[in-house]
């Protein structure tokens, strides 16, 4: 065990420092809290520049213009990009998911079809996994995908698509064999979103925006060569997928977590509770050190998990705890900062009394997403009972 | 960075819960938690052959010399197996306080018996008023003479030489000092016996000042975090090794996801304060900047989290948990006499709060 860096994490390090600190945008503040839409094209210049630099997808092959980092590189990249406060980038899905399953399961010729695409933020992925009939049950999805000749017919209905009204690829999972056990029948289809047949349309969420689409396939026709792994594989193609999104997702997290934390202590001393500074009052002290102490426990668990992927080479169903961690430990950070701004806790972005005009209001109401999202804490709690405790399955 | 174990790590790992399991199984803790000190001479020259009795300290002092993490996963095991008896008072504590306080031919002549497992010995410093600072103490020693009381002492009853903490230093009484009254108080904990003690005009030896007592307590502290991770390790064991075999309604009770989410929490708990301890370890060894902060977070989650995990264990066990004849509240008992033991939750929220709320602190950590 040690926690210190390496030689070769420190140059990483450095090397990342050096090339932000003279490539990092100065006026992403002016951006940032402008409707994603009209930021967009911003962000895909931001990515296109981090390609440039070979930074925008480090944890990939060498030879898919990554750099091969270790986790530990991972977070160190995250770290530093939220130090400096750097947008995120365009193409988040296709450089987090969609990419490393392409390259595990792509053929030589869709990996040089997709993979510049991806880097370059040139094409942007979206995921077609969940149905209004498949949530946690993911592999009851009914979308179906019919073999014509040398194409597959796809008709169905996908939800909670991020990234789809401006997706020009999707990942998405469909059922090429409705006679097989239902986990067995799956196969991942690459669809080209110009393809006809394909309607997406914004789904409005609580906070009141449409970060998520839903898309409708009717009689969409898709060349068998879009096929990613084998017919009939695609649940392992999409578990892969989802791993990576429990696995590595919160190693980006904690900087955006601790930048929180120590804005909300900041705050603290600014708002009166129980008629004294927040800062002074016993109670908010004790909940504020905790929810620190927390956020640093979330890293500690990372930087564990991380020694644990190294070793066994993939990562496994223990990320599920850092997922079930940072979404539960998020939704409490939001509510111990309403406590303490008290009545201004609820008002809007536009308002002039909001507290940091509105971020801590829709941070709260986003919040409850997390444990939703990306597996609800429920299956993730069944997954650590299955897969790891060795319990017998409960669904 | 590696925040997994090295092959040396792993291997005290093994060994030690190898030992554990071996010469202090479930029959032989019970045992000794019925006598009056729950101290055996036998087990105690069997962990000084291992050198566990030895195993932070210089080997100048016939110590092992090894780390800080190294105490951690020791400790990690002992609190798997519930190690009965006055090896956290003797070794952790008094020999941690010593190697911080005392000068050279005081280890050499206290630290290095401990070591070689030829005496046992304590801290005593709460009074009264039940509170862990330093800042609470009231006992002043003048003319190398102790009068006073002090609460809560860790195996007082077989300890050779007991560290005294005053006002003005630590002194170290000779447990057949005159004027020294050692009573039992009836703790919980039925493994780790606690003792007030008496002192009427008590001779005791200045073994040095108190500036240093903060970083030996900090590694004590660690140290019970890290027990109770072991403890929190066995219940998750055990409970999930029920929920497995009980059957209601034909089933596995672990099918049921009230009961299955319940053991999947026991394992977040559990996981999650032994990255903490495991971090505490590493940041007392460096000495790092944040490692004091590294402790009371380790001591905080790991405190509520025991009480919890153990929680869970019983109710997942259902009758049986309730039972005398089920290890859990053994477990449980010890898990609350250790929360409460230099400092509960609360105790260390504060304490974080104070080094990362109060003005100054924050842009000082993070600099």
């Amino acid at each position: 065990m040690d926690l210190n860096l390496s030689p070769d994490e420190l140059q990483f390090r450095d090397e990342l420092r050096a090339w932000l600190n003279a490539n990092v945008p100065r006026d992403w503040s002016e951006w940032r809290e402008k409707p994603i839409e009209e930021s967009f094209p911003y962000l895909r210049a931001w990515q296109r520049k981090l390609h440039e630099g070979r930074w925008a997808a480090v944890s990939w092959p060498k030879e898919y213009g990554g750099r091969s980092a270790s986790l530990t590189q991972q977070a160190i990249f995250w770290e530093e990009m939220a130090r400096v406060e750097a947008p995120p980038m365009a193409n988040a899905l296709g450089l987090g998911l969609i990419g490393p399953t392409i390259i595990a399961y792509g053929t030589e010729a869709q990996r040089s079809r997709f993979i510049p695409k991806i880097l370059s933020a040139e094409e942007i992925w979206c995921q077609g996994f969940s149905e209004p009939n498949a949530g946690s049950d993911l592999a009851s999805l009914q979308t179906e995908a019919r073999l014509d000749g040398d194409q597959y017919v796809v008709n169905g209905q996908k939800v909670w698509t991020s990234y789809g009204w401006v997706g020009n690829w999707c990942e998405l999972v469909v059922r090429t064999d409705s006679n097989l056990p239902k986990h067995k029948g799956l196969t991942v289809l690459l669809i080209d979103m110009k393809s006809p047949g394909v309607e997406v349309r914004p789904l409005r969420q609580m906070t009141g925006e449409s970060e998520f689409n839903e898309m409708f396939f009717r009689d969409v026709r898709v060349p068998v060569e879009n096929v990613l792994g084998k017919v009939n594989d695609g649940w392992n193609v999409a578990v892969s997928t989802l791993m990576h999104e429990r696995g590595a997702y919160g190693a980006r997290l904690h900087p955006l977590f601790k930048r929180n934390i120590n804005r909300l202590i900041e705050l603290s001393r600014k708002f009166q509770k129980n008629g004294q500074v927040a800062a002074e009052d016993p109670l908010t002290r004790q909940k504020l050190a905790q929810c620190y102490a927390e956020i640093e426990i979330m890293r500690m668990n990372q930087l564990r998990g991380f020694s644990r992927i190294s070793a066994t080479g993939a990562p496994g169903p223990e990320g599920s705890i850092q997922k079930i961690f940072w979404s539960e430990l998020n939704q409490r950070l939001q509510q111990i900062a309403q406590e303490i701004f008290g009545p201004y806790g609820q008002l809007l972005g536009g308002d002039s009394h909001a507290v940091d005009n509105g971020i801590w209001s829709y941070g709260y109401l986003r919040t409850r997403g997390n444990t939703i999202e990306a597996g609800t804490s429920e299956v993730q709690r069944s997954i650590i009972g299955h897969f790891v405790l060795g319990l017998p399955k409960s669904y | 960075m590696e925040f997994g174990l090295s092959e040396s790590q792993q291997f005290l790992k093994d060994s030690a819960r190898k030992f554990f399991a071996g010469e202090c199984p479930s029959a032989e803790m019970r045992r000794l938690m019925e006598t009056d000190t729950a101290y055996d001479a036998t087990l105690w020259s069997k962990l000084t052959e291992q050198g566990y009795t030895g195993i932070i300290f210089p080997e100048a002092y016939g110590g092992v010399g090894l780390g800080k993490v190294e105490l951690m996963l020791l400790m990690e095991e002992a609190g798997r197996a519930l190690l009965p008896g006055p090896f956290f008072s003797t070794v952790v504590l008094a020999g941690s306080v010593l190697e911080a306080v005392g000068n050279p031919s005081q280890k050499e002549k206290y630290l290095a018996p401990i070591c070689r497992g030829e005496v046992r010995a304590t801290v005593a410093l709460v009074e009264g008023g039940g509170t862990w600072n330093l800042q609470d103490v009231q006992l002043n020693v003048t003319d190398g003479e102790l009068t006073g009381e002090k609460l809560f002492v860790t195996d007082a009853a077989v300890a050779d030489f007991i560290l005294v903490v005053a006002r003005n230093g630590v002194f170290l009484v000779d447990s057949k000092a005159p004027g020294l009254k050692i009573s039992p108080m009836r703790g919980m904990d039925l493994t780790r016996k606690l003792y007030d003690i008496e002192f009427r005009n008590t001779p005791g030896e200045e073994i040095g000042g108190t500036t240093n007592l903060a970083r030996a307590f900090d590694i004590v502290t660690a140290a019970l975090a890290a027990e109770l991770v072991g403890g929190m390790q066995r219940i998750l064991d055990v409970t999930v090794e029920y929920a497995k075999t009980r059957k209601q309604f034909s089933k596995p009770i672990g099918m049921f996801q009230a009961v299955q989410h319940q053991c999947a929490d026991m394992y977040l708990e559990t996981e999650s304060s032994r990255s903490a301890v495991y971090y505490a370890g590493w940041a007392l060894e460096e000495n790092s900047p944040d490692a004091v902060t590294a402790v009371s977070i380790a001591k905080m989650y790991a405190s509520d989290a025991a009480r919890t995990v153990g929680n869970r264990g019983i109710q997942i066990h259902g009758g049986m948990g309730f039972t005398w004849e089920n290890d859990l509240h053994l477990y449980y008992r010890r898990a609350k006499a250790s929360e409460t033991t230099f400092g509960d939750a609360t105790f260390h929220r504060e304490r974080i709060a104070r080094m990362v709320i109060d003005e100054g602190a924050v842009s000082a950590k993070h600099a």
